[in-house]
């Protein structure tokens, strides 16, 4: 196999597989500190008892994500050393502010926080969770603005074929990253939220079958406290999903405008749109081989006039297609690869402007889709839900378990089409006026040409193998932790007698 | 002083912090098995280091991270030389860290068992990777013009940077000794001064071949000096600690840690990675920093940032100095 094949599956695999972690530590982490928040200002135990129960949640998937984030700040270094030299001007900058500012943050304070339990004052050992939880959303500001400068290349001149940042502001503040960061961020909590949902209805389910009303008389005063924190914790869970989808519509909408005009083609890719219309529609789905960039045997269900008011704000404004677009690429950055030995395989080699027109297109499709689905789902709990009401249909359950990988997959469906998307180059070109011309990379330039395939093959399977047996170890965990409830996060009561030395809790 | 030299200084900074801080908890871990003898021994051994290990990581990180930002042909070239090695130390840190997390989440013998191996053996093997892959930054590497290496994936296996894989496991099993005699009462701290006092010159014995060897091949006249700084408080911390005076000897330990570094750091400069193949290849401090600007906004943000990330990590130390024994272990606590 190719180097640049194998590369570039690692990439992906490994990105993916950490941002399925990320996002739920992330929401999870925000939601955690505000239940302790309402604990602290109440003082009422139910706010504890969840703080300590999703906390430990959120700390089993915590570990996931930073082993798997090591991961990622390696690998460019270590696969993609043509990509590193070229950008580390730029690109370096964000990465080594995300582990001063925020990095140290994170793992400082989450010590102190599990640890610290009567090691601080309430109020420090809240600011340690709120300094945690604010440093991971730091930590993904500091990612997506150098990921949204690959994007769209702003803040810097070429010097000696070279792009040298001249504006660290232009970099921080680029209009695609100020996009990104909510939409992700937001897409974080809509993970969250729909975990709430999910969890909580399995174990109302699983507990409180006999009593379906929150009020019901016959139940003791444990058990209807119980009832209430998983009621809480639900509906908690479902409005954050409905506000965070809010949210994604609003920022996705905006991210999409900017994404026509800066990289055209990604866009044409994701509506399998072939050739240039005006007015033009927005395919809803379509059916037969969306593969082909000429558009035979593709039947599209389509509603006018929605694509170029995505595209522009305008309902009859023009958007390009794919067939028109091509030349245009084709005329800037030419119509075959350099025949240069470092780009492997594909030195000589006609290049292909068009990104992989199902990943795309279904891409943006399944991202749109899953999150409608779990925004819904999230409508449904808080209707299903409302004034203590607990529904006695036994597949409900069920559903609002299955419907937790609902964001999830929304989430992994936006990468991946918003990687390909930029493909075949790894740092997209800029055909907005104002951007700096000639900063763009190819993919197939970008690999470490030092680099046999037969490591980067060990590494993938490496890599590939241990996080298999990671995510079966987290989920078993999960399962376990989310069985127990309450009571196996909550360290018994100390009696009186009890030696005050003992830690309140210990690994 | 201009800027990419103070930038190699604070890349030099941030690896010493790593070395310091991460050397002392591979230690613990590696002594898992040989000072916790029982199932309390090895959970007081892993609660020393608990709050404070995944924050000792984020020196690796961030040194890394920094190189990237500040030498990005230095990063580029040296990572994609050192693939497998770094693949390995990936893996073992991927292990290690779900193994501390995980290790206590579920009551069985079982379970804990082979977490405990996942620790141990990560343990052994990560000091390794790191010490392997510093000295070939420091020795060089067969990179070409472009910054690629020269061969095969096994390259980087010579003989001195070998010796630099075992100088910092050597390093790390005896900081991690006194580490532990620092911060644990009972009889894990006696064993582990024991450990420390009869094992700590041959456990130091790569180190100085490492030392020596780079002073011979590359050194300048200077770093003599911390050569024998080192030397010296060395021999300080082993009698330090003979008197139980473990917190001199582990700050002792750490001055001596520091002037290899510096001597270390000090025979590699001007260069950032020597090529063995022909030292106009090499690449130099000018050669592979970033623009000015680019090391001005780095230098800003470290200006500010690295001394309150030493404040608030020394104030967890501080949160948690207290010595631990088997009488401080509560029960364990998992869903059954």
């Amino acid at each position: 196999m190719d180097p640049l094949d194998i590369a570039r599956w690692q990439f992906g695999i490994t990105t993916v597989y950490h941002f399925v972690m990320v996002p739920l530590t992330i929401g999870l982490a925000v939601l955690v500190a505000g239940m302790q928040t309402a604990w602290y200002r109440t003082g009422n135990r139910r706010y504890l008892k969840m703080t300590k129960f999703w906390g430990k949640l959120m700390l089993v998937n915590f570990a996931m994500g930073v082993v798997t984030g090591i991961v990622q700040e390696f690998q460019f270094g270590m696969s993609w050393s043509a990509y590193s030299r070229f950008v580390g001007d730029v690109f370096g900058a964000p990465l080594a502010m995300e582990g001063i500012v925020a990095f140290f943050v994170e793992s400082t304070f989450l010590g102190l926080w599990i640890f610290g339990w009567d090691r601080l004052s309430k109020g420090v050992h809240l600011a340690c969770v709120w300094a945690f939880s604010l440093a991971t959303v730091a930590s993904a500001y500091f990612i997506l603005a150098a990921n949204s400068w690959m994007q769209h290349p702003v803040g810097v001149e070429m010097v000696d074929g070279v792009p040298r940042l001249n504006s660290i502001w232009a970099v921080l503040g680029n209009n695609t990253a100020l996009a990104a960061i909510p939409h992700t961020v937001l897409g974080c909590f809509a993970v969250a939220g729909a975990f709430l949902v999910g969890v909580a209805a399995w174990k109302i389910h699983s507990r409180h079958r006999a009593a379906p009303a929150l009020t019901d008389p016959a139940a003791d005063e444990d058990t209807r406290e119980d009832r209430k924190l998983w009621h809480t914790s639900m509906r908690l869970g479902a409005w954050v999903g409905v506000v965070a989808f809010a949210g994604l519509a609003i920022t996705g909408d905006f991210q999409a405008k900017l994404m026509f005009q800066q990289q055209p083609m990604k866009m044409a890719s994701a509506e399998a749109l072939c050739h240039t219309e005006q007015p033009a529609s927005f395919s809803v789905f379509a059916i037969g081989d969306v593969a082909r960039p000429d558009c035979e045997n593709v039947k599209s269900f389509t509603v006018p006039y929605v694509l170029s008011y995505l595209a522009n704000g305008e309902l009859d404004s023009e958007v390009k297609g794919v067939q028109e677009l091509i030349p245009e690429y084709q005329e800037r950055f030419g119509t075959h690869y350099p025949d240069d030995p470092a780009l492997g395989k594909m030195a000589g080699q006609p290049i292909e402007y068009v990104p992989n027109l199902p990943a795309t297109y279904w891409g943006f499709r399944f991202m749109i889709g899953f999150g409608s689905v779990a925004a819904a789902g999230a409508v449904a709990v808080l209707w299903l839900t409302r004034g203590g009401r607990f529904p006695r249909w036994r597949g409900w359950p069920l559903l609002a378990v299955a419907s937790i990988a609902t964001p999830f997959l929304g989430n992994i469906a936006g990468w991946i089409f918003t990687e390909l998307g930029r493909q075949p180059f790894v740092v997209a070109p800029n055909p907005d006026p104002s951007g700096v011309d000639g900063v763009w990379m190819f993919t197939a330039a970008a690999v470490s040409s030092g680099v046999s395939g037969g490591e980067m093959l060990t590494s993938l399977i490496g890599l590939t193998t241990v996080y298999a047996v990671l995510a079966v170890v987290e989920v078993f965990l999960m399962v376990r932790f989310i069985r127990g409830g309450v009571e196996s996060v909550m360290p018994p009561e100390k009696g009186e007698d009890d030696d005050d030395d003992v830690l309140s809790f210990a690994y | 002083m201009d800027l990419p030299t103070v930038w190699f200084c604070v890349i030099a900074l941030l690896w010493l912090g790593y070395l310091f801080l991460e050397g002392f908890d591979f230690g613990v871990g590696m002594l898992l098995p040989i000072l916790g003898r029982r199932e309390e021994e090895r959970r007081v051994l892993i609660n020393t280091i608990g709050p404070v290990w995944d924050g000792n990581e984020v020196w690796l990180i961030v040194a890394v991270g920094a190189t990237f930002a500040a030498f990005p042909p230095w990063y580029a070239g040296l990572l994609s030389a050192a693939y497998l090695p770094l693949l390995l130390l990936l893996l073992v840190l991927i292990g290690r860290g779900v193994a501390f997390e995980y290790r206590g989440k579920v009551d069985t013998a079982r379970w804990r068992r082979a977490w405990d191996i996942v620790i141990v053996l990560a343990s052994w093997l990560a000091p390794m990777m790191v010490g392997l892959v510093l000295t070939a930054t420091v020795f060089g590497l067969p990179i070409d013009v472009d910054g690629n290496r020269v061969g095969g994936p096994l390259v980087i296996l010579t003989l001195v940077n070998v010796v630099g894989a075992l100088a910092f496991w050597g390093f790390s099993l005896l900081h991690g000794a006194l580490f532990l005699s620092l911060k644990t009462a009972g009889e894990v701290r006696e064993r582990a001064r024991r450990i420390g006092l009869q094992w700590g010159l041959p456990l130091l014995l790569p180190t100085v071949a490492l030392v020596l060897a780079a002073q011979v091949g590359q050194g300048h006249a200077w770093t003599w000096i911390p050569i024998a700084v080192a030397g010296i408080v060395s021999v300080l911390a082993w009698w330090c600690l003979h008197r139980w005076r473990e917190g001199q000897a582990f700050a002792l330990q750490g001055i001596g840690l520091a002037a290899v570094v510096v001597a270390l750091f000090g025979t590699l400069w001007p260069n950032v990675l020597p090529s063995t193949l022909d030292p106009t290849w090499s690449l130099s401090i000018e050669g592979a920093a970033s623009s000015p600007y680019t090391l001005a906004v780095i230098t800003w943000v470290a200006a500010f940032g690295t001394p309150a990330v030493m404040v608030y990590q020394g104030w967890t130390y501080w949160v948690f100095r207290k010595r631990i024994g088997t009488h401080h272990i509560p029960a364990v606590h998992a869903p059954s």
